[in-house]
């Protein structure tokens, strides 16, 4: 693998036969056992669930526009709040990153035939697409308003809407993050290619392998937690009612401890791709390897004792928020080891701006703006102030989608080349980059102000002095709109008619570009003999690639 | 790439090696079995919680089960552990498939008898007499909410036991027919194997929960 001769000469050409090509039909796609194909299967099912969740967002804007409320009834604006969340959290951003670019890349990064268990794979995708098709219904059929958290006692005594229904989609969306957390795990341990030992693995592999471990550890737990809230409202048995002994708050530290750590399997994968692209577009060794590798891991560790961060203002003992309040500081430093050493690797790199960088930068200071006041949250004083506002709803959209958003969308435009073979045009990628930019922060820095002026969450009417804000935000929200219809198009568009990409158009370190793009289904001919380290660029100097990007801005 | 050397039945063109994709299939059911653990998890610590909150109602509710039948069961459980190990170890030294299909079988026949023990002589009484939560329930007399409560999570915890012991049945089923095809060898029998694993594992589910719900609260 130290060469790829192939990209130094001539035009790049496509493969006659790849993955795409190799059959035909809808059935070829879906009884297929390929990594890379499963891979866009999800990338289809989990854009039509943006799509889906974006429009309700979009909706909730537009009625935020006056204060007494645009569009909706407050009902009605419950169930879209409730949608928007439930679709984003469980059906888009926890399998965004894993289960698409995740599915793609891990056998080729780390040089193998196809993940271990393929057939497993597949089943997963169809768990996944029966737990959408459950949402969908209970959405389609009434909606829920009980928010994404589902907090007894309302969603099992009082709610009447479609509560089942999107909760069984959400327990059986579960499985299909453990058996993809499973798959990861197994396929890193045991099909890493001969000299492919775990200090030269790329760092997003470090990150899959931490989301890996929560999906196996932590999904389990919402699992049987949405089934006893299930059983609890079909069958009235009193688990979390408190008239018969039961126990709200028992509810609320089992999900967080499921969901707690959700958010760092929304996170940690972001960061992993920021890895590659800080890397491989500034043509630079990553800062401190290791100590990127693990603070990954120690990402997951920590995410499992910092539940009751959520539970502050719930009654919970003043001990326990205490212990919590410490442990949820501790996040901050492998978070800031990340942050710090990307920008260690960015310092005297040969950056090149193109997309993917761009969102690799938006992705470092919208995460850091996130991560910090997500201390001040973790503070139990001035949680106890900030808790239930916009202030939180900005907080956890900073990393959401300031963070695992734009990671998702860098690493889209990063790999599209290889999962493609096209190139998309550059220019609209970088505009439509700072489009969503200008359009995030437009949208959620006003709701910072607003939190903290006291404007609670989950509001359909609020008071006349906050529609400056409130106006803000919404003229945001369409901006953001704009930037995520863009890319959408374009990519579509570069399938057919974009320019031949070629096996390694970033000129990028790492086993998926030494491979014809898009790949063979057995992506490699021979196994690849690994011999150096992951990131390996000052070994390519500039006279090697002069039309490297960036090379020539020196 | 795969035609130039002979395969080993079962094996998966995505391995190089067929003892990689042993170990494969052995980390990812320990794997599983974590899950599962923090699975069945959420339950005991929902159980301990509401022992700790309500217990005199838990004893009392503990005292409607019946001993002699949960430890029946856990007594047939462990014998078919062990005829699950013997089923496994004849594949491993190359014994008939005769022999290895008698203890598979003999494992299928001791997970149905737990099964039928705990339906005729456990649920179908309890039904009967009105101490099923939600189905038959009796609210009237010494019947406390603690009491239904720990009703409640006798059935989901026994109950989801026993719906794995259904698909560890169906699992030893597809192994026999798997045996009778010739499929297994002394250089493979991974299924055996990683199936036996499952089926221990819930074997040991069932460890925890005979004492946790049978037998402490001061019965003896």
């Amino acid at each position: 693998m130290s060469t790829t001769t192939a990209d130094l000469h001539g035009a790049p050409a496509e493969p006659a036969v790849n993955y795409l090509n190799a059959s035909y039909g809808i059935k070829s796609w879906l009884l297929t056992l390929d990594h890379k194909r499963i891979g866009l299967l999800y990338l289809g099912t989990i854009t039509l669930m943006f799509v889906v969740g974006g429009v309700a967002a979009t909706l909730m804007r537009l009625h935020l526009v006056e204060p007494q409320g645009a569009l909706f009834e407050p009902e009605t604006y419950n169930k879209m709040f409730s949608t928007h969340g439930i679709i984003m959290v469980f059906f888009f951003l926890v399998p965004s990153i894993p289960a698409t670019l995740g599915n793609f890349c891990i056998p080729l990064m780390i040089g193998a035939r196809d993940v271990a268990f393929p057939k497993l794979n597949l089943l997963s995708w169809y768990i996944f697409v029966t737990g959408c098709a459950f949402a969908l219904y209970g959405t389609v059929a009434g909606g829920v308003d009980t928010g994404w958290t589902f907090y007894p006692p309302y969603s099992s005594l009082y709610a009447q809407t479609h509560v089942v229904a999107v909760a069984l989609g959400i327990f059986i969306a579960g499985f299909s993050s453990i058996l993809t957390g499973l798959n990861f795990i197994v396929t890193i341990h045991k099909m890493r290619a001969p000299g492919m030992t775990w200090f030269r693995l790329p760092l997003f592999i470090w990150a899959l392998y931490a989301t890996s471990l929560i999906f196996v550890l932590g999904t389990p737990v919402i699992a049987i937690t949405v089934f006893l809230l299930g059983l609890e409202r079909l069958l009235h048995v009193g688990i979390f009612d408190p008239a018969v002994g039961g126990d709200p708050l028992l509810f609320q530290h089992l999900f967080w401890f499921y969901s707690h750590p959700a958010v760092y399997i929304m996170i940690l994968p972001g960061m992993g791709v920021i890895s590659e692209l800080i890397t491989a577009l500034s043509r630079k060794k990553i800062f401190g390897y290791s100590f990127v590798a693990f603070s990954s891991l120690s990402i997951a560790v920590i995410s499992f004792i910092v539940w009751g961060h959520h539970m502050f203002v719930t009654g919970q003992a003043l001990y326990a928020g205490l212990v919590f309040s410490v442990l949820s500081f501790l996040v901050a430093i492998p978070s800031a080891v990340k942050v710090f050493n990307w920008t260690a690797t960015l310092y005297r790199g040969s950056i090149s701006y193109e997309a993917p960088m761009l969102y690799a930068l938006g992705f470092i200071g919208l995460f850091t703006i996130g991560g910090l006041t997500g201390l001040f949250l973790a503070s139990l004083a001035t949680d106890v102030h900030l808790n239930g506002t916009y202030f939180i709803v900005a907080h956890f959209h900073y990393i959401m989608v300031g963070g695992a958003v734009m990671a998702y969308l860098g690493g889209i435009h990063f790999w599209w080349p290889k999962i493609s073979g096209r190139m998309y045009p550059d220019m609209w990628a970088r505009i439509s980059a700072a489009i969503i930019f200008i359009g995030f922060n437009l949208t959620f820095f006003p709701q910072f102000m607003l939190g903290y002026l006291g404007m609670p969450r989950r509001y359909a009417v609020y008071p006349a002095e906050f529609q400056v804000l409130n106006v803000m935000s919404s003229a945001g929200a369409s901006i953001l709109g704009i930037g995520y219809v863009i890319p959408l198009v374009y990519l579509i568009w570069s399938m057919r008619y974009g320019p031949v990409a070629g096996p390694n158009p970033w000129k990028a370190k790492g086993l998926e570009w030494t491979i014809p793009s898009p790949p063979p289904t057995e992506n490699f001919e021979e196994i690849p003999i690994v011999t150096e380290d992951a990131y390996n660029y000052p070994a390519i100097e500039a006279h090697q690639y002069p039309d490297a990007p960036g090379v020539a801005r020196v | 790439m795969a035609a130039t050397h002979a395969h080993p039945p079962g094996f998966a063109h995505q391995f190089e090696t067929v003892e990689q994709q042993r170990e494969a299939g052995h980390l990812g059911m320990w794997i599983f079995l974590a899950t599962e653990i923090l699975f069945f998890g959420g339950m005991f610590t929902a159980y301990t919680v509401y022992r700790s909150l309500h217990l005199p109602a838990f004893i009392q509710g503990s005292h409607e089960l019946i001993v002699k039948f949960g430890a029946t069961n856990t007594a047939v459980l462990i014998c078919s552990s062990l005829t699950m190990a013997l089923a496994i170890r004849s594949a491993q030294t190359g014994k008939s498939k005769r022999t290895i299909i008698l203890w598979l079988l003999l494992t299928m026949a001791l997970g149905a008898a737990f099964i039928a023990i705990k339906l005729r002589y456990e649920w179908y009484r309890d039904f009967v007499e009105g101490l099923i939560p939600g189905v038959s329930w009796l609210s009237g007399g010494t019947h406390t909410p603690g009491v239904k409560m720990f009703m409640c999570f006798y059935f989901f915890m026994t109950g989801l036991h026993a719906l794995h012991m259904v698909v560890g049945l169906g699992i030893l089923t597809v192994l026999v027919i798997m045996t009778a095809r010739d499929r297994f060898s002394p250089g493979y029998y991974a299924p055996l194997e990683i199936s036996g694993l499952y089926w221990h594992f819930v074997d040991i589910v069932w460890i925890f929960l005979f004492p946790l719900l049978y037998l402490i609260g001061g019965r003896y």
